[in-house]
């Protein structure tokens, strides 16, 4: 059988609706509004002919079929390649692409490593880097956000954290790019972010090595979970990995979102400025408008139903996180952007078993950096336009130039 | 429906009514019960949607889920045997009539 991006092609129940688009396609996703809308109308799940996968957009399907890991797996890839049909692109993750009860165990040793309370005793080194880099942009008037902020801020805090003794700003950006771009189809943003694999893989295979680590990191936590037999000690390897994979890219991306949201909307910057403690609903916030990740798949591991409408096995099914977190049915007025709107619920992080487990980490990161600029800097204002960097799975600036105002 | 009451820290009950398959969290959010934050949206990984189950349902709310301890270590109020993440209590027809009481603060 012919297969379609790695999956076994579908027949669509009688009465989904068929809309040939490609969700891919790097207009859309440097301008995805349009085409969320278009999906919420069309139905409650919708069939792509080019790439013969079901995607779901409106938010109480879309949370309904990311959060059932029993229905729809995420063992099978959360991308379009089907893992019972075909190898991945690299050794598969064990906590992003595998079900319970194998997930169970290493979801619990990244939850126990990334919970509120091992943050807290980063604060430190959250904030005096902070300070460190805002002190250096802070005069300068005018700063490109994505290479003067939100890419050295991550590249500097992370592998500290994390415990690494070597870091490469650019090879850790450039594989969580790959990591998500692979998510998506053989076009040419995968292929491009997969030509340096050869060169990066190896380097980050290594970085994961225990003695490459630091012994008072994250990396060595996991290492010592692995002594206590909780996991092998190959399996803490890759989960150092999947902080590398997934650790990187998307704080990058939520930083240099934040900032896109607040300077497009003084007025909620004036609000987080006169009270900081609003900073926890404001970063749900900027989760819900933007979705970082904006969409991942699952597989049906058996023939079920989504919305009444029989689904057959391997299918494929696109969640677009993006398009749920914009569902007026659930958010009323979801154009807007509104710091006090405590989005619980939103799919930003995901939902459910594979809800992001380093959220707390990016919390953190994020937390430590806007208190900085909000204690320093009175009003940030656009100084032309942003550009969105495509990915196939990430929505990412490429550049957002502002203006900084120092108090 | 499941009728779910909830006791905040000072005494007060909101009773409210949800459905089969809801979880102590998510009926809290629907209906706005103060007190209830459930930041990680019932991903287990914030420990800010901690509540004590009524001694009178301990035993039906059953035991704590796997991995459910590490995160309530993380919780901002004081943990005692009768603490759940109440996004892991999930309601049946069994918890109909369920109590759950509040803790002070949740982050």
């Amino acid at each position: 059988m012919t297969l379609i991006e790695g999956h076994r092609p579908i027949t669509p129940a009688t009465g989904i609706p068929v809309w040939d688009v490609n969700p891919y396609d790097e207009a859309i996703l440097r301008d995805p509004y349009e085409y969320y809308a278009r999906l919420r109308e069309l139905g409650e799940v919708v069939y792509i002919p080019r790439y013969s996968v079901l995607a779901v957009g409106r938010y109480a399907t879309t949370h309904k079929i990311f959060a059932d890991h029993e229905n729809f797996l995420s063992s099978r890839g959360v991308g379009l390649n089907d893992f019972a049909l075909e190898k991945g692109w690299r050794e598969r993750s064990i906590i992003l692409e595998v079900d319970p009860p194998e997930h169970t165990k290493t979801r619990k040793v990244m939850a126990r490593v990334l919970s509120p309370k091992v943050m807290k005793t980063m604060s430190d080194l959250f904030r005096d880097t902070a300070e460190r880099i805002v002190d250096q942009i802070i005069d300068q008037g005018t700063i490109e956000v994505v290479a003067d902020l939100a890419e050295p801020y991550p590249t500097t805090v992370f592998p500290q954290a994390l415990g690494m003794t070597e870091s490469n700003r650019r090879y850790l950006v450039d594989y969580g790019a790959m990591v998500f771009n692979s998510v998506g189809p053989d076009n040419a943003l995968r292929r491009n972010s997969l030509r340096n694999a050869g060169e990066i893989i190896p380097w980050i295979t290594a970085a994961c090595a225990r003695e490459r680590l630091t012994e008072d990191g994250m990396g060595a936590m996991v290492y010592a979970d692995a002594d206590k037999g909780e996991i092998t000690h190959d399996e803490a390897g890759l989960l150092v990995r999947s902080f590398l994979s997934a650790g990187v890219d998307t704080t990058v991306t939520g930083i240099g979102n934040a900032l896109w949201c607040l300077s497009q909307n003084p007025g909620e910057w004036d609000k987080l400025k006169a009270d900081p403690t609003l900073f926890r609903p404001a970063f749900e916030e900027v989760l819900r408008y933007t979705s970082p990740v904006h969409t991942f798949g699952r597989t049906a591991g058996h023939a079920t139903e989504i919305a009444g409408y029989p689904v057959e096995e391997g299918t494929k099914i696109l969640c677009v996180l993006g398009a749920a977190n914009m569902d007026p049915d659930k958010w009323g007025d979801p154009e807007v952007f509104r710091i006090d709107r405590k989005p619980v619920g939103h799919v930003g992080f995901g939902a459910g078993i594979h809800g992001c487990v380093g959220q707390n980490l990016a919390r953190a990161e994020l937390q430590a950096l806007l208190t900085v600029m909000l204690e320093r800097i009175d009003r940030i204002e656009p100084a032309g336009d942003p550009v969105w960097r495509p990915n196939n799975a990430i929505r990412a600036l490429d550049k957002l130039p502002l203006k900084l105002i120092p108090k | 429906m499941v009728k779910v009451t909830y006791v905040d820290a000072e005494g007060a009950e909101t009773r409210i009514e949800a459905e089969e398959g809801d979880t102590v969290m998510s009926a809290a959010i629907a209906n706005d019960i103060d007190g209830i934050v459930g930041e990680c949206g019932g991903s287990m990984m914030c420990a800010t949607c901690h509540c004590y189950v009524d001694e009178a349902w301990a035993e039906k709310t059953g035991p704590r889920m796997d991995g459910e301890d590490d995160m309530l270590d993380c919780a901002a109020s004081e943990v005692t045997e009768r603490s759940r993440l109440s996004c892991q209590v999930r309601l049946t027809a069994d918890l109909d009539g369920l109590v759950v009481h509040l803790p002070a603060e949740q982050i």
